[in-house]
């Protein structure tokens, strides 16, 4: 299994992450031997074991379907780097 | 003034009870001390008007003998617990200016029991460290270092809390613990570190890193400090949907637990290669301090161990690259603005996380995208179910397990650096126990030749944190220091 920049590129593109030159230059080298060392899990038999997703094995429990409303649009919006009228703002994602 | 720096929770509880002092004095002798010690760098954000204010009401609690359990006590609180109008930023650029309008579930547990907070502890970024170097917020220092005359890492991720307890600057700390951030920074600076079972510590409000491995759990000097903070800290919290409703026990039953009797496994595959010599006689030592209580020792065997470290890098940095999606720039944090919501995207979260979280997150994706999901994601989950089996097959045979907690004692700041595959190996040793939803404890057991401290780490059974805090007493009793 081997990364090479045109992967660096298309992962860093699904993660949402700019990356120079410089830091894909780096990440190729250190995925490869990242990925190269978990690679030997490749040796672990695992024919009929169940993927385990969670440790925790007590059934969730169902609320009653009710709108609970905590905070008021001010406070969530006061971390915001940019609101207006009460709504984040982004770039124009529209024409 | 009195000199509290070597004051443990449980004596500061007494002296408090008995009006031998105040803690408004506790509370101020700490933040001179924190002042002092700015050097070490051990907390991001101080909250000392805060402090002085909770300290006040404690002391009037105290008069009218409403004392809740931690009434007065002043601590360090891990600075991925969000609280209620004082910034809490994960040591990350990105959440630089993020001031929460909640608190998490364990800070708030804490207040209710009358716990001071003096401020909020450095930390690797989002968890992601083994060294306290990927902090924003620069690295933080290991006080033992000057016994050296060397800058040593305090460990990480929760660096800065264990650096605090272990230079005097608070009574205890709030970890968290993904893959050893609680008991590898305790073992590295001298301290008890405990990760309760998963699902025991809620985790609402505690900033996510990999969710089905973060439980926090509590840093201190002393075994009992370690049961008294814990109580304060666990809960069943309807608020996060792994949070167990297990029935909670007193926890300070730890000390009427007898050890004769008990079986305790010496696991050979944790015999790695690259296991310091000196902590390979202070384990030597913990199974005969173990013995002559009475219990009975025996050699287990969990053979996919070698299998945990690659597994965890599998599945922890998928589940961050899920949990860090959150951080787009938009609704909160830091934000690189741009014409196009992609770019703001990306130049944000480029220019906002640091290079080990941007590793991960890489990682993370990568092994979640189309075609790899199976022969790695899937994989990791599969071999995750073989290690955990491993100890539930081993508990059928013990009551405990006796391991080191670390491969090495605390290492120069700077060194392990170039390759990260070597900082990860730092916890080796202490990601099987999270991998399998364990709890953990490490306690001092000894010193290097250079008396550097050495922690040994007790794993139990699922919510049996009462056998992990006994056991650890007894090390505490016969360890001769």
């Amino acid at each position: 299994m081997s990364i090479d920049n045109s992967t660096v590129k298309k992962v860093a593109k699904l993660a949402r992450i700019e990356i120079n030159e410089e830091e894909e230059t780096t990440l190729i080298t250190e995925l490869n031997n990242i990925l190269g060392w978990v690679d030997e899990l490749q040796q672990v038999n695992t024919d009929s074991v169940e993927p385990m997703l969670s440790v925790f094995n007590e059934s969730m429990q169902m609320r009653e379907d009710q709108a609970e409303s905590n905070f008021d649009n001010s406070q969530i919006l006061d971390n915001s780097p940019e609101s207006n009228a009460g709504f984040f703002v982004v770039p124009k994602v529209v024409e | 003034m009195n000199d509290f720096e070597n004051l443990s929770i449980s004596s500061a509880i007494e002296g408090l009870a008995n009006k031998n002092f105040t803690s408004l004095e506790l509370t101020e002798f700490f933040i001179k001390k924190i002042e002092k010690h700015n050097d070490l760098n051990c907390f991001i954000t101080s909250t000392f008007d805060k402090a002085i204010e909770m300290a006040k009401i404690s002391d009037q609690k105290i008069k009218e003998n409403e004392t809740r359990p931690l009434e007065g006590i002043p601590i360090g609180m891990k600075d991925l617990f969000c609280t209620n109008g004082v910034r809490t930023t994960a040591g990350s650029k990105i959440l630089e200016n993020f001031v929460p309008f909640y608190e998490s579930t364990v800070s708030n547990n804490l207040w209710n029991s009358g716990a001071i907070m003096l401020g909020k502890t450095n930390m690797d970024e989002f968890a992601m460290g083994s060294a306290n170097t990927t902090s924003f917020f620069g690295n933080v220092k290991n006080p033992l270092g000057s016994k050296v005359n060397k800058e040593l890492v305090p460990g990480g991720s929760s660096g800065g809390s264990a650096s605090a307890v272990s230079s005097g600057l608070c009574l205890g700390s709030t970890g968290s613990d993904t893959g050893g951030s609680i008991r590898q920074p305790a073992s590295f600076c001298g301290l008890v570190g405990l990760k309760p079972t998963y699902g025991r510590c809620s985790r609402f409000g505690m900033i996510a890193f990999a969710s089905s491995l973060d439980q926090a759990g509590p840093i201190t000097k002393t075994v009992e400090d370690s049961a008294l903070m814990l109580q304060a800290m666990v809960s069943f919290d309807k608020r996060d949907s792994t949070s167990s409703r297990q029935s909670i026990p007193d926890f300070s039953d730890y000390k009427k637990l007898s050890i004769k009797g008990k079986r305790i496994g010496i696991p050979k595959e944790y015999m790695i290669d690259g296991l310091n010599s000196d902590i390979k006689k202070i384990w030597d030592s913990g199974i005969s301090w173990f013995k002559s209580e009475g219990a009975e020792i025996l050699e287990i065997s969990l053979p996919h161990t070698k299998s945990a470290l690659p597994t965890y890098y599998i599945i922890a940095p998928a589940e961050a690259s899920a949990n860090l999606a959150r951080y787009d720039g938009i609704r909160y944090g830091f934000r690189h603005n741009a014409d196009d919501l992609n770019d703001l995207y990306e130049k944000t979260r480029g220019l906002g996380f640091g290079k080990e979280v941007k590793r991960r997150l890489m990682i993370g994706t990568y092994v979640l995208s189309a075609g790899y999901y199976d022969a790695y994601y899937l994989k990791a989950l599969k071999v995750r179910k073989l290690i955990s089996q491993d100890f539930e097959d081993s508990f059928k045979k013990c009551d405990l397990i006796l391991t080191p907690t670390t491969p090495n004692v605390a290492f120069p700041i700077g060194e392990k650096q170039t390759n990260p595959i070597e900082m990860y190996l730092n916890d080796v040793l202490t990601v099987p126990a999270s991998l399998a939803g364990l709890p953990a404890i490490s306690v001092p057991s000894g010193f290097n030749s250079e008396k550097l401290p050495i922690g040994l780490q007790l794993i139990g059974k699922p919510f049996d944190e009462i056998s992990v805090l006994g056991a650890g007493a007894v090390i505490e009793e016969l360890r001769g220091f």
